[in-house]
């Protein structure tokens, strides 16, 4: 209770100190969670191919309300802790043919999945496709385990997803875009500077030309992933990488790719360069 | 922002322009056969004058042209939440001429070469088009965002910013 109360003030000052209601991002460094047990940096250098592009990168945090803030400030306000408690359970839950959990060959997910997240996506193993966390977790699940693979969507995934992100809140996001990936990386930066649907509008034009704008109630943010998975206040649930980025292709009249598709994947590569340095914050709280 | 062609149409051609059409279509024109002059349509693409008030009611509403989600309108005071990517539309029929308003909401392309503002008379040469807000491919041919006669509503109530 204290700590809300402390957190909505620290947000109302913050607010009040940047002195504007919505043009531009609050002016805070960090978001301080649980009264300081954790505190994220919101704010990173742009990385090199940025440079000339945007002087930093932002995390979305900062161009949200301040109740929504406020709320990813305090773990007990934050209403995706639940569906991370959730992973937890499912972590150790035995499950498929081979008789085994996640934790039979991982043992406890805080030392083995600790920085998993801030590397996603990365190659698989074998070197030939770019995967996803989510490909990474349906790969133990059927070769591993003998159980079923979850829907890139499903709650049961989004769970898992939000308590192995979790496990490396804090750390700043570093993938590879060279070697193998940078084929990856370029397509996905195609798609990003692609101009989608009858509205004509990409990526960039929403979240690089105009971040910091209003588009009607919205506060245009930087588009970054660091926050993901993240709890959507608006959709009452957890919302995954690829959920996102098909509903703002979907706004701008254009048929979307699919989760989990070669072409998310590949987007989720570059978006995530983007957002080099900034801690991985998921599970994040937006509305 | 490149603004290419910003100029006022001259008054001559435009004259010429109009001078060259034949009595009112009573079918709108299909959206690639709208002629434009330096960014600027002179021939209205209805013989139905514009409604302002419908024109107001079409750029206040999400679904019909949500101008107000880039723009802001001081004369709508009553519209929640007007956005600023594009600049204010107070004052702007001081600005451009009816012409060159109509040319701006059908497809602003013509004036501003890379602009974010969609074309609302329009419905061929995009990739991956939609079915509206689906996220579906569309079964058959698209619709232009808006008909002919919001077009010229909306050109209507654009006028009474002066
Ligand atoms: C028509 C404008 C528009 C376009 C185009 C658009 N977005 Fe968005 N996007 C939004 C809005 C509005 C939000 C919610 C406010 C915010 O966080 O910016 C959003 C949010 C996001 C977020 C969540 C950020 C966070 O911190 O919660 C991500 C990620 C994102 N967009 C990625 C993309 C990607 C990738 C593309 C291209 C495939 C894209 N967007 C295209 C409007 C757009
Ligand atoms: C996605 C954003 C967006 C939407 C939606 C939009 N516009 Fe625009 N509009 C712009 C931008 C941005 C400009 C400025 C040109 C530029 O620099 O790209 C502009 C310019 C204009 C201008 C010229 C203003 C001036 O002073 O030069 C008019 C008139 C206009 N818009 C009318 C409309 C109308 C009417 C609608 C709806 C039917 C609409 N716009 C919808 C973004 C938008």
């Amino acid at each position: 209770m204290t700590s809300r109360i402390a957190a909505a003030a620290l947000a109302a000052a913050l607010a009040a100190a940047a002195g504007m209601a919505g043009a531009d991002p609050i002016d805070a460094p960090e978001i301080v969670i649980n009264d300081g047990e954790v505190t994220l940096p919101t704010r990173a250098p742009a990385p090199d191919f940025l440079k000339d592009t945007l002087p930093e990168v932002l995390s979305g945090w900062l161009f949200r309300d301040e109740d929504t803030r406020a709320m990813e400030m305090d773990d007990f306000e934050n209403p995706g802790m639940v569906f991370a408690d959730q992973g937890l359970d499912a972590w150790s839950a035995v499950e498929g043919t081979e008789g085994k959990s996640c934790a039979s060959c991982h043992n406890g997910i805080e030392d083995s999945m600790k920085g998993v997240r801030a590397h996603m996506p990365k190659m698989n193993e074998a070197g030939d496709d770019l995967w996803s966390l989510e490909n990474f977790v349906n790969d133990c699940r059927v070769n591993r385990m003998g159980a079923e693979e979850w829907g890139w969507n499903s709650p049961e995934m989004k769970n898992m997803t939000s308590a192995i992100s979790l496990q490396s809140r804090g750390e700043p996001v570093k993938v590879a875009i060279d070697g193998p990936a940078a084929e990856w990386w370029e397509k996905g930066k195609d798609i990003y500077y692609t101009r989608y649907g009858q509205l004509e509008l990409g990526c960039f034009n929403c979240h690089e030309q105009y971040a910091g704008k209003m588009i009607r109630a919205d506060h245009l943010s930087q588009g970054q992933i660091n926050g993901f998975p993240t709890y959507r206040l608006k959709d009452a649930g957890i919302v995954s990488i690829h959920q996102r980025f098909a509903g703002c292709v979907r706004d701008t009249r254009a048929e979307t790719f699919k989760a989990g598709s070669p072409e998310f994947r590949a987007l989720e590569l570059y978006v995530a360069s983007r957002g080099a340095g900034l801690p991985v914050e998921g599970v994040s709280v937006r509305h | 922002m490149l603004r290419l062609a910003h100029l006022r149409p001259a008054r001559a051609a435009a004259l010429a322009a109009l001078a060259a059409t034949p009595v009112l279509a009573a079918e709108p024109p299909a959206p690639s056969a709208v002629q434009f002059n330096e960014g600027s349509v002179a021939q209205p693409l209805t013989g139905q004058p514009g409604s302002v008030e419908s024109g107001k009611k079409i750029m206040s509403t999400n679904s019909l042209g949500n101008c107000v989600a880039c723009h802001q309108v001081s004369a709508m005071p009553d519209v929640d939440f007007q956005g600023n990517v594009g600049p204010s539309l107070d004052g702007v029929a001081g600005r451009y001429d009816e012409a060159h308003l109509r040319g701006l909401v059908v497809n602003a392309k013509h004036t501003f070469e890379v602009t974010v503002m969609p074309a609302f008379y329009k419905n061929e040469g995009y990739i991956r088009p939609g079915e509206g807000y689906t996220g579906k491919a569309p079964d058959g041919p698209l619709s232009p965002i808006l008909d002919a006669q919001q077009i010229e509503d909306v050109v209507a109530y654009l006028l009474t910013l002066k």
